[in-house]
């Protein structure tokens, strides 16, 4: 084989030891690259078709079906789950839940983060507290956070009442219940976004500030017209996050109020989980999961949507 | 935005030692008013955040008689004690669940670093047939939630006989679509030309790739090591549905049931959280820095 080694810069693409001096690569050299590329990624590609793809389409057949736990009625029922699940209050109730949800976290997740991250960007003295405060409650699991927090709403023995007197009962009070979920989310997840605005304060060009500061532009001034436009890539990132996030919503509020008091809190997960799990309803919970997944491909599409619009990068 | 950029700039970033050069303030000058009105904000809202784990931390030093106690105070009557953590560490199941919750999250780790790392490897330098196919297949997965799979998951679990085993904790969470693509974008901008002076000389892909790209993708392999880590670690709902029996539960699975089980015994509940909380927030402690630039370089890089 007569070969030339040459470089070849095009990165991600094309072969790049081996190429022939036309250019054109050896059908040998490209079958021996086919082996590789399969090789290098086949433990992730079966991971993949067996832990992704599989349950996908095994999950999308299940929906069809009318099967439950114990095996009967496990013939193919066409799209009669769903047509069920489009009728059944609880499906909407707990969807209403979810965006209910999502809408009251993703704003003060979003404005909390950035005014957080704007205070600890001054240089302020004790940078090593105000991360360790703000970001280490994002590093606890779900469960110790619901515990934590389930201790202060506890309407006799916990600290928001004891500070603020009254015997609110917090996570079994329908009227306060979501806002309570809400409030520990915000404390729980805000360290991550916090983290990815500090990120992006410190990229803001310094020439900026000192050009707006010649022209006798206060502080606040420059925070309006430089720091926060500047922002705008990251806001978008973080708000795509969090809303995808907060879509998603199951541990904290099954742990904290069980979905209740009688519904009023449950996310469309909990629903999928018990329709499957507590009334073994295999068919139709597969059914109410793509409906789920319906919602967070729209989400996603209307992201997309909105970012190519802005034109942000 | 790419993630050595982010790299780079949360490099800056969480360096305490250069505060914040915009400032260009000197340490040494006494603050300006406005900074101690920004300063005593700060102070209020760290308080705050850290009042949860302050009062978590208190109850769990009590007794069960003073945490039971109104009104409610941050000295209790009896003095302080250990005694919820000495009971919850005797009787309860917390060592064993400490013991699979690092153990799965750290086989969970490397699997899935290894396995997206020599996908993306694959996917950045390897012209193989199917190659565009499968990477916008993977790429596209990356909009699918795991909380959809639950039902499918759990009856192919039960088919291969996984429920109630490491095995079956382990497994589904061994897929990280978007880490192999953060792990493509940063392979893409490794330079070429070591690699291919390699191969001349004879060198085999795999040895290419263990010698030469994995020790120069140190930083980024560490970051997403932490993002799957703290991931796994943290999870909740999967191994809550494929474990029943307690001595295979994870720690956030296994303090869920504590809940019950010791009923009103708000010391012990608090002790139990607590000593959950704790070995992550140790690690954090030490390595601050290291784990904030991970966060936030795989968190721009599209996870």
């Amino acid at each position: 084989m007569t070969t030339t080694p040459q470089l070849n810069r095009a990165q991600g693409v094309g072969p790049n030891a081996l190429t022939r001096r036309d250019g054109r690569v050896p059908n040998s050299a490209r079958r021996r690259d086919t082996l590789h590329g399969w090789g290098f990624a086949a433990p992730f590609v079966i991971a993949f078709l067996l832990f992704l793809v599989w349950p996908i389409i095994y999950g999308f057949y299940l929906s069809l079906t009318g099967q439950s736990i114990t095996g009967a009625n496990s013939e193919v029922i066409g799209f009669a789950n769903y047509a069920e699940a489009f009728a059944d209050g609880d499906v909407w109730r707990s969807l209403g839940n979810t965006l209910w949800f999502t809408l009251l976290s993703t704003v003060p997740l979003v404005l909390v983060a950035l005014i957080l991250a704007l205070l600890v960007n001054l240089g302020l003295p004790g940078q090593w507290l105000w991360r360790l405060a703000f970001f280490a409650p994002f590093l606890l699991a779900s469960t110790v956070v619901s515990l934590f927090w389930i201790w202060m709403y506890n309407p006799q023995l916990g600290l928001i009442n004891s500070v603020l007197g009254g015997s609110t009962a917090w996570l079994t009070d329908s009227n306060t219940a979501m806002i309570s979920v809400v409030i520990t989310t915000v404390w729980w997840t805000v360290g991550f976004n916090f983290l990815l605005y500090l990120a992006a304060l410190q990229n803001i060009p310094e020439q900026q500030y000192e050009a707006a500061s010649l022209d006798g532009a206060g502080k606040w001034r420059q925070l309006f017209s430089i720091t926060i436009p500047q922002l705008a890539p990251t806001t978008i990132v973080i708000v795509i996050l969090q809303v995808l996030a907060s879509l998603k919503v199951f541990d904290q509020i099954y742990i904290m109020t069980g979905g209740g008091p009688g519904g009023a809190t449950r996310p469309i997960v909990q629903y999928i989980y018990e329709t499957g799990f507590t009334a073994y309803r295999l068919g139709y919970a597969s059914a109410v999961a793509y409906v789920f997944f319906a919602i967070i491909v729209i989400a996603s599409m209307v992201q997309v949507l909105v970012t190519s619009r802005r034109g942000a990068k | 935005m790419t993630a050595t950029e982010v790299l780079d700039r949360t490099e800056a970033s969480t360096d305490r030692r250069v505060p914040s050069a915009r400032q260009g303030r000197d340490r040494r000058k006494p603050l300006r008013p406005s900074s101690i009105i920004a300063l005593v904000i700060l102070a209020v809202l760290a308080a705050l955040w850290l009042m949860p784990f302050a009062w978590a931390i208190v109850t769990s030093l009590k007794s069960e008689a003073d945490a039971g106690a109104t009104p409610v105070t941050w000295i209790p009557a009896g003095g302080f004690t250990l005694d919820a953590y000495t009971s919850v560490l005797s009787e309860g199941n917390i060592p064993q669940w400490a013991f699979n919750s690092v153990f799965t999250s750290a086989v969970i780790t490397a699997i899935a670093v290894a396995i997206s790392a020599l996908a993306a490897y694959a996917f950045s330098r390897i012209d193989f047939a199917g190659k565009r196919v499968l990477f916008y297949v993977t790429i596209a997965s990356i909009i699918v939630p795991p909380q959809m799979l639950i039902v499918p998951l759990f009856y192919q679990m039960l088919a291969f006989d996984m429920v109630d085993t490491y095995a079956g904790i382990i497994l589904p969470q061994l897929i990280h679509p978007a880490i192999v693509f953060i792990l493509k974008q940063f392979f893409d901008q490794v330079p070429i030309e070591l690699e291919e002076a390699a191969r001349v000389d004879g060198a085999s892909r795999m040895r290419v790739f263990l010698q030469i790209v994995l020790p120069l993708s140190r930083p980024i392999l560490a970051a997403v090591s932490i993002f799957i880590f703290v991931g796994a670690w943290n999870n909740f709902l999967w191994p809550f549905i494929v474990t029943n029996d307690a001595s295979l539960m994870t720690l956030p699975v296994g303090l869920q049931t504590v809940q019950s089980a010791f009923g009103v015994q708000y010391a012990q509940d608090m002790a139990s959280a607590v000593l959950a909380a704790l070995p992550l927030i140790i690690v954090f402690l030490f390595f601050q820095r290291q784990i904030i630039k991970g966060f936030a370089t795989t968190g721009f890089g599209g996870q």
